[in-house]
């Protein structure tokens, strides 16, 4: 069992899931959601890292600091997605490509 | 406390208070603080004078304050009293005191009068400063002051273009001099190691036939100095080529005139050579210059001064001539008689601009003389005062009754005196001299029958018109068209009584002090007994060539204003060009105007376009502006406002970021 799954099965994981996120931001042109769980993914991905670590290494911190990245990234969501409300209420859309104030 | 530092001070002091608390103290305040100042200053003035004159007082020096100890470069404030000192702080005190009573009457309708006195009160302080100086620098300073003091009085009204360019005119051809009066002192340090005037006076002597390097050439030294000195009194005092200055001058109010441009400030190089008098002495050849160019502005000047129509630029002609007399009396060594005809002067001419003053007051501030006429019984105390003074510039009296208005004890002087040196520069100036004295008879009886005497010609004034609502059309026959000129009042009166006093008497009552005393002047000024006892024994055609002229030329004038009024069209018709020549100051304004003033507007136009703004302002300000424009709008485009855009720019940071730590 060891022997045909190892760490570096679940680093290539972890990988596939980053780029997915991180593609998920830039190739995004929907819904700034689907940004957050692009975000959410990227955490993940960092999370199976650790975790993958952890057991390989035999060292628990990494089960630790990926216990604590989960809360983190909760509370991200919570607070994004609460920003998100508020200004869906003002401009009556979360449309990407409609989020350009900020242009020069 | 010694009275010289009050004499001194309070007209500083007056001005401070009148300067800076003009709106506290109001028009009434102000003029209260700095005229009764002044004539402290003058009622302390004649005692030290008449100390002088019975030989009861002694030279002084008051030390004031320290000033400069660097190294060999030493100096302090300090206070001179002697012979000297004394005559210029009678002169100045009285006749400034005298102003600031007639300017409570002639500005009285001015806006701003606390300025004005503010004004001549700091005049009064920087002159004082001046006279008193006992070392180069003080004297600079004063000399300097008066300068700032004449140009904010020219300009005093700011509001008049031509007032403002007079003001500058005077500043600016000052500097010229002020560079050779500069230069003059730094080269007197350098060769005396101080600028004391006692020790200069007294090295002096030594000095003659030593040579300096100066200009590349080897040029006797004391020549140069005395030369560079003489260039700053030339400025000052209007002399030719530096006069030009002077009558433009009169853009400032009446009183000024006659303090500062008649009295004393013009009378400051005279002053110069008189208290460096030693030092001139040992430079036979800046005395030659001096001569010659005194000489030749006494006549240069009161050739113009026949064709002027403004009544104070008539005057301010005469005082250019009159201070050429000063000059080439300095310049053949009398500079007794030079002082005394600067003493006696400042009388009669103060008087002549107060005159003129109370006539322009009276005429509704027309100056043109073409437009008086008949004012003799209108304003008979003015008239009176003038006819005093005019007798006294022309200088009547007869040598045999030892009798004669201030004007001919100190002009008859300096001719005799300028015969008696014998030299050709004193030949020179004594032929200039009675020439000049011809001319100032015929332009001061000029002014006094067209002003006083003949028909009324008011109606032509556009000043009278606008008083009377009348067009000369309207009036018909009557030129006088209804107008009625006022007498002034008894505050411009009263200094005109007084100074009437002074051009009658000032010369009889003095003359022999000024002229005769080597004790009077007690080493002050360079006393030369041999001169003195030659000029008493010059002929007696020499003695009665200043009379002589000064008939002719009432004669002419009478003729020529009075009696046939048609010549003065007659001879212009026929001497044209000579009186274009004359009437346009002899080209001296058209000419300095294409050497001097246009190549500086040309150059200044060329700093300003191709300098400024085609150097400075191009790469420099607008430059900058124009890269920052243009990068910002460059930059801004990276600004996509999305959100994906930023975050992969974050990204790639962050990837190069970690790359660089790692690698």
């Amino acid at each position: 069992m060891n022997d045909l799954i190892g760490v570096e099965h679940y680093l290539v994981v972890g990988a596939i899931l980053f780029v997915l996120g991180v593609l998920g931001i830039f190739l995004n042109r929907k819904n700034v959601i689907v940004i957050l769980m692009a975000v959410e993914l990227i955490l993940l991905a960092v999370n199976i890292n650790l975790v993958a670590f952890s057991a390989a290494l035999n060292d628990l911190t990494g089960q630790i600091f990926a216990m604590l990245v989960l809360t983190v990234a909760a509370g991200e969501a919570a607070i994004g997605l609460a920003i998100l409300v508020i200004y869906f209420r003002g401009r009556g859309t979360i449309a990407v490509d409609d989020v350009n104030r900020m242009k020069g | 406390m010694n009275s010289i530092l009050i004499i001194v001070f309070a007209p500083l002091l007056a001005a401070i208070i009148a300067g800076f608390g003009n709106r506290a103290l109001g028009n009434t305040g102000a003029k209260l603080v700095t005229t009764g100042a002044l004539f402290l200053s003058a009622g302390l003035s004649w005692p030290i004078f008449i100390g002088f004159l019975t030989g009861s007082a002694s030279a002084e020096v008051v030390p004031v304050l320290q000033w400069v100890q660097s190294g060999d470069m030493a100096f302090d404030w300090e206070l001179r009293v002697d012979t000297l000192t004394a005559i210029m702080l009678v002169v100045i005190n009285s006749v400034s005191a005298l102003v600031h009573l007639y300017s409570w009457g002639y500005m009285e309708e001015d806006p701003s009068q606390p300025r004005f006195f503010a004004y001549l009160s700091l005049f009064t302080f920087a002159m004082l400063m001046l006279v008193t100086a006992n070392n180069l620098v003080q004297m600079f300073f004063g000399w300097e002051g008066v300068g700032l003091a004449s140009y904010l009085l020219i300009g005093f009204w700011y509001h008049k273009p031509s007032a403002g360019a007079a003001a500058i005119k005077a500043f600016v051809v000052n500097r010229v001099g002020d560079l050779g009066f500069m230069l003059g002192i730094f080269g007197t340090f350098l060769v005396f190691n101080t600028t004391s005037i006692p020790e200069i006076l007294e090295a002096a002597p030594s000095m003659s036939g030593a040579t300096i390097g100066f200009l590349g050439m080897r040029l006797p030294t004391m020549d140069i100095l005395c030369i560079l000195l003489f260039i700053g009194a030339m400025g000052k005092s209007a002399q030719l080529g530096l006069h030009t200055w002077l009558p433009d001058a009169m853009e400032g109010p009446t009183p000024v005139s006659a303090l500062i441009h008649a009295a004393t400030m013009v009378t400051a190089g005279v002053f110069m050579l008189c208290r460096l008098s030693p030092m001139f002495e040992t430079a036979p050849m800046a005395l030659t210059l001096v001569t010659i160019v005194g000489a030749a502005t006494c006549f240069f000047a009161a050739t113009i001064g026949t064709t002027q129509w403004d009544i104070k630029r008539v005057i301010a002609y005469s005082t250019c001539s009159q201070l050429g007399y000063m000059f080439f009396a300095a310049g053949v060594g009398a500079y007794g008689a030079a002082m005394f005809h600067l003493f006696t002067h400042a009388f009669f001419k103060a008087l002549l601009f107060l005159g003129a003053g109370s006539v322009i007051h009276a005429m509704h501030h027309e100056q043109d003389m073409r437009y008086y006429g008949g004012l003799r019984k209108v304003i008979p105390i003015t008239f009176f005062a003038m006819l005093m003074g005019t007798l006294a510039i022309t200088g009547l009296g007869v040598y045999h009754l030892g009798l004669g208005f201030a004007g001919f004890w100190s002009k008859d002087a300096i001719i005799e005196v300028a015969f008696a040196r014998g030299t050709s520069a004193g030949t020179f100036a004594f032929w200039m001299g009675v020439v000049a004295a011809l001319l100032t008879s015929f332009y001061s009886w000029r002014l006094m029958f067209l002003t006083f005497w003949g028909k009324p010609r008011w109606i032509e004034s556009e000043h009278i018109q606008h008083s009377v609502h009348k067009t000369p059309h309207e009036a018909g026959e009557d030129t006088t068209g209804g107008y009625k000129p006022h007498e002034s009042p008894w505050v411009m009166l009263t200094p005109l009584v007084l100074l009437t006093v002074g051009a009658i008497a000032a010369g009889q009552v003095f003359a022999p002090a000024f002229l005769d005393s080597a004790a009077f002047w007690n080493g002050s000024i360079f006393y030369n007994e041999n001169l003195i006892g030659a000029m008493h024994a010059v002929p007696y055609w020499v003695k009665y060539s200043a009379f002589v002229v000064m008939v002719l030329g009432f004669i002419g004038a009478y003729v020529a204003y009075i009696a046939k009024p048609d010549i003065p069209a007659k001879f212009v018709g026929a001497f044209g060009w000579l009186h274009n020549f004359v009437s346009h100051k002899w080209y001296f304004d058209e000419l300095y105007n294409a050497i001097f003033v246009k190549p500086a507007f040309w150059f200044g136009r060329q700093f300003w376009k191709l300098g400024d703004i085609a150097t400075i302002d191009r790469f420099g300000p607008n430059g900058v502006a124009w890269v920052v424009q243009r990068g910002a709008v460059a930059a801004k485009t990276i600004q996509s406002g999305y959100l994906y855009t930023y975050a992969l720019i974050m990204l790639l940071g962050l990837i190069a970021a970690t790359t660089y730590v790692l690698l």
